[in-house]
């Protein structure tokens, strides 16, 4: 969906710029930076802030509060990274990004990082000439069912009418789900959010179906939330995550093992309350590397040896991250848990 | 003194018969009956009508006043808006707008700071005032604007004076609207005058140039310069060069309003008659003489209602931004309901939002009406 709306977009833009000025399109990546890797790092350094590319607008990922503040479980990762340069999350510069001219915004270097539910895909990984740094959230699209229909997996939908909206890889997904599943079913086509949301809860449909997070942030805006389930069925991969440049390998570096760093401190339980004293006290020898205590792990990533103490203290570890945003949304961990309690998110080791 | 005439030339008539005026030719009772009850079917229609009016008037007074929340408590930053879902509609929640209203007016400024966006937003309103004021139309209205619009520039960025300095990011609301249709339209309006002058010049390659540009911007909708603004534009600047968002969304701006405004110019260019060039080419004025005292100030006046129709389409216009992620008044409105706990109360958000901008819209068709009597005092007869 979002790559089908990009395309649209440069093609319209385009369209245009060519007949204004007549100019051939010219080559959209810009040049790999020199110094191995490293010059958006070396720019945010002398420029003392992180400008970071967010949502306009999504509950629980990014969204200013009612004094504009940036909140939200993406906004975390950008106050992560700038805790780690500077041992202090407020240096960053958020601008927010649509849907159409995010991945512009990136390429040009109107924004060093971009931290804005964008789903990894092999095209942006490569043609788009983004470095996706890993997953902090595994999406996908699911179902939501009103709780006295007793509907339990998705699989007892068959004959149910579903509403979705259309000319999104979502009415995709749900006919091509239906059909490896021999389900018959009778869609409801409707394109605003507001509308076929209205559409669900009057009764016009049994089911909604989109990404799992918009499920789960629409039925806790419902004025009974109880009453609606969301089926532990998922029908699509969307993993999300933060994104860089091609060829700004140290910047990847850096924002991949914060993401690696704030799973590990979850794993080994520790959080934003216990981080001072488990870098000083904690004999655990993974801990002690992680919070720079023994070796040089921070400095190979050219940041300061308690860079991790830093990000931790300010943002918390993974869950307290997830907890913070998501859960008041209604999202359950899921796919999203730690790797040892079953879930999907797993460090690499720290040494 | 008359009607010492009056009464000695007709004699009191003291027998006759004192008759009643007829009723039904003048006054309230006597309209309405004439309009509103005048056929069986025309009373029908009325009673039908009134009852409906009244009805949705009582309707919307009770979901609007008597039944609405004005403010919900807020626990650990968190508002609690059960009470507002518990009343299902019947009545408005304007506790959302109690509770953002400083984010809709503001967006992302910071919070410690507002007073310099709500002062910059007086004395936008200001400028507006004095400029239409006809006492300032003179040669000081010009180190008015630039005077104020430096003031509104230090406020907005701050950096110096004591200010602290905010990042174009995060501005938002009002201000951002304000700042779009000012500039642009201010900028636009010297542009459409001289393409307009351009299209109907005798030099070929002045007159091809401005027909281009009218015609292709005209021919490509606002959002599709927006987003080439927006998206297209930055890839063609050198590597490490960026130019403000605001600043590329405002400059597409103004080259849209520019084009459409050109036309309005020339059309009223075009009505005026031949006489007028001609009498001013005998009288030996050059060619900016014969336009800057002749020509543009009649051509102008002709053209005030669409002038006034295209600046308060333009003032509207703006809040197209929102597809290039720039917090204007609109755009702030619609993510202060992202929050879950506010979700579902859009139509309070959207009214209070339709009401800003109906003021601002309003207060300018009132004063172009004005302007237009004044101006046309000597039409009329």
């Amino acid at each position: 969906m979002k790559a089908l709306r990009l395309s649209v977009t440069r093609a319209l833009g385009g369209a245009a710029l060519a007949t204004l000025m007549a100019a051939p399109l010219a080559a959209q990546q810009p040049a790999a930076p020199a110094g191995g890797g490293a010059a958006t790092l070396d720019a945010i350094r002398a420029r003392g802030t992180l400008i970071c590319g967010v949502n306009t607008g999504l509950a629980g990922f990014a969204q200013p509060d009612s004094q504009g503040v940036w909140r939200g479980f993406d906004v975390d990762y950008c106050r992560a990274v700038a805790a780690a340069l500077w041992n202090d999350p407020t240096k960053v510069r958020y601008v927010p990004t649509t849907a159409q001219n995010r991945f512009t915004a990136l390429q040009s270097g109107e924004v060093d990082m971009l931290s804005r539910n964008t789903t990894w895909t092999l095209s942006r990984d490569t043609s788009l000439g983004f470095d996706f740094t890993g997953i902090n959230f595994y999406d996908g699209q699911g179902f939501m069912v009103k709780a006295a229909a007793g509907v339990r997996t998705a699989r007892d939908l068959n004959g149910a009418t579903i509403c979705v909206q259309p000319g999104t890889t979502t009415e995709q997904n749900l006919t091509d789900w239906a059909r490896a599943n021999r389900i018959q079913f009778t869609p409801v086509v409707i394109e605003q959010l507001n509308d076929v949301v209205g559409a669900y809860v009057s009764g016009r449909c049994d089911a909604y179906t989109t990404d799992v997070s918009g499920l789960a942030s629409t039925r806790s805006a419902q004025p009974r939330p109880q009453e609606h389930v969301i089926l532990p069925d998922v029908i699509s991969k969307e993993p999300l995550g933060p994104a860089v440049r091609h060829g700004d390998q140290r910047m990847a570096d850096l924002v991949r093992w914060i993401h690696f760093g704030l799973i590990g401190a979850e794993e080994l339980g520790i959080t934003a309350a216990n981080v001072a004293q488990a870098a000083t006290s904690d004999q655990r020898p993974e801990v002690q590397r992680m919070l720079g205590r023994t070796g040089d792990l921070g400095r190979m990533l050219t940041v300061d040896n308690a860079w991790l103490v830093n990000v931790i203290r300010h943002v918390g570890n993974y869950g307290e991250v997830f907890e913070r945003n998501l859960t008041p949304i209604g999202l359950q961990r899921g796919p999203n848990a730690l790797w040892t309690n079953g879930g999907l998110q797993y460090s690499p080791p720290f040494r | 003194m008359s009607d010492i005439t009056a009464n000695a030339a007709v004699p009191h008539q003291s027998g006759a018969e004192r008759r009643q005026p007829p009723v039904a030719t003048t006054g309230l009772v006597a309209w309405a009956r004439m309009n509103l009850f005048s056929s069986w079917i025309n009373t029908a229609i009325t009673l039908a009508l009134g009852y409906l009016v009244v009805r949705w008037t009582i309707g919307f007074i009770d979901w609007a006043f008597l039944n609405a929340i004005w403010s919900v408590p807020v626990v650990n930053g968190q508002a609690q808006t059960q009470a507002c879902r518990e009343i299902k509609g019947v009545g408005a929640c304007w506790a959302v707008v109690t509770e953002k209203h400083r984010f809709i007016l503001f967006g992302t400024y910071p919070y410690e700071e507002h007073w310099r966006p709500l002062l910059v937003c007086v004395l936008f309103v200001a400028l507006y005032i004095v400029s239409a004021m006809r006492r300032f139309w003179n040669m000081m209205l010009i180190p008015i604007w630039v005077v104020t619009l430096t003031v509104i520039g230090i406020l907005m960025w701050g950096g110096i004076f004591g200010l602290t300095y905010v990042p174009q990011e995060r501005w938002g609301g009002l201000p951002i609207t304000l700042i779009l249709s000012t500039f642009g339209l201010a900028f636009a309006f010297p542009l459409a005058v001289l393409v307009a002058l351009g299209r109907r010049s005798k030099l070929p390659a002045i007159k091809t140039l401005c027909v281009l540009y009218v015609e292709l911007i005209r021919g490509v909708p606002l959002i599709s310069l927006l987003f080439m603004a927006s998206v297209m534009f930055p890839l063609f600047l050198p590597e490490g060069m960026n130019i403000d968002k605001l600043l590329r969304a405002q400059v597409a701006i103004t080259l849209f309003a520019g084009a459409y405004l050109a036309e309005v110019v020339r059309a009223g260019l075009q009505t005026l008659p031949r006489g007028q060039y001609e009498a001013a080419d005998a009288l030996g004025l050059s060619y900016w003489q014969k336009t800057g005292f002749i020509i543009l100030p009649q051509a102008l006046r002709l053209v005030i209602p669409p002038l006034v129709n295209t600046f308060i389409g333009f003032f509207k216009d703006t809040s197209l931004v929102l597809i290039i992620g720039i917090f204007d008044l609109l755009t702030a409105g619609k993510t202060s309901i992202v929050e879950p706990a506010w979700q579902g109360f859009g139509i309070e958000v959207y009214i209070t939002i339709g009401l800003i901008y109906l003021v601002f819209c309003f207060a300018m068709s009132k004063y172009s009406q004005d302007l237009e009597r004044e101006l046309n005092r000597h039409r009329r007869r």
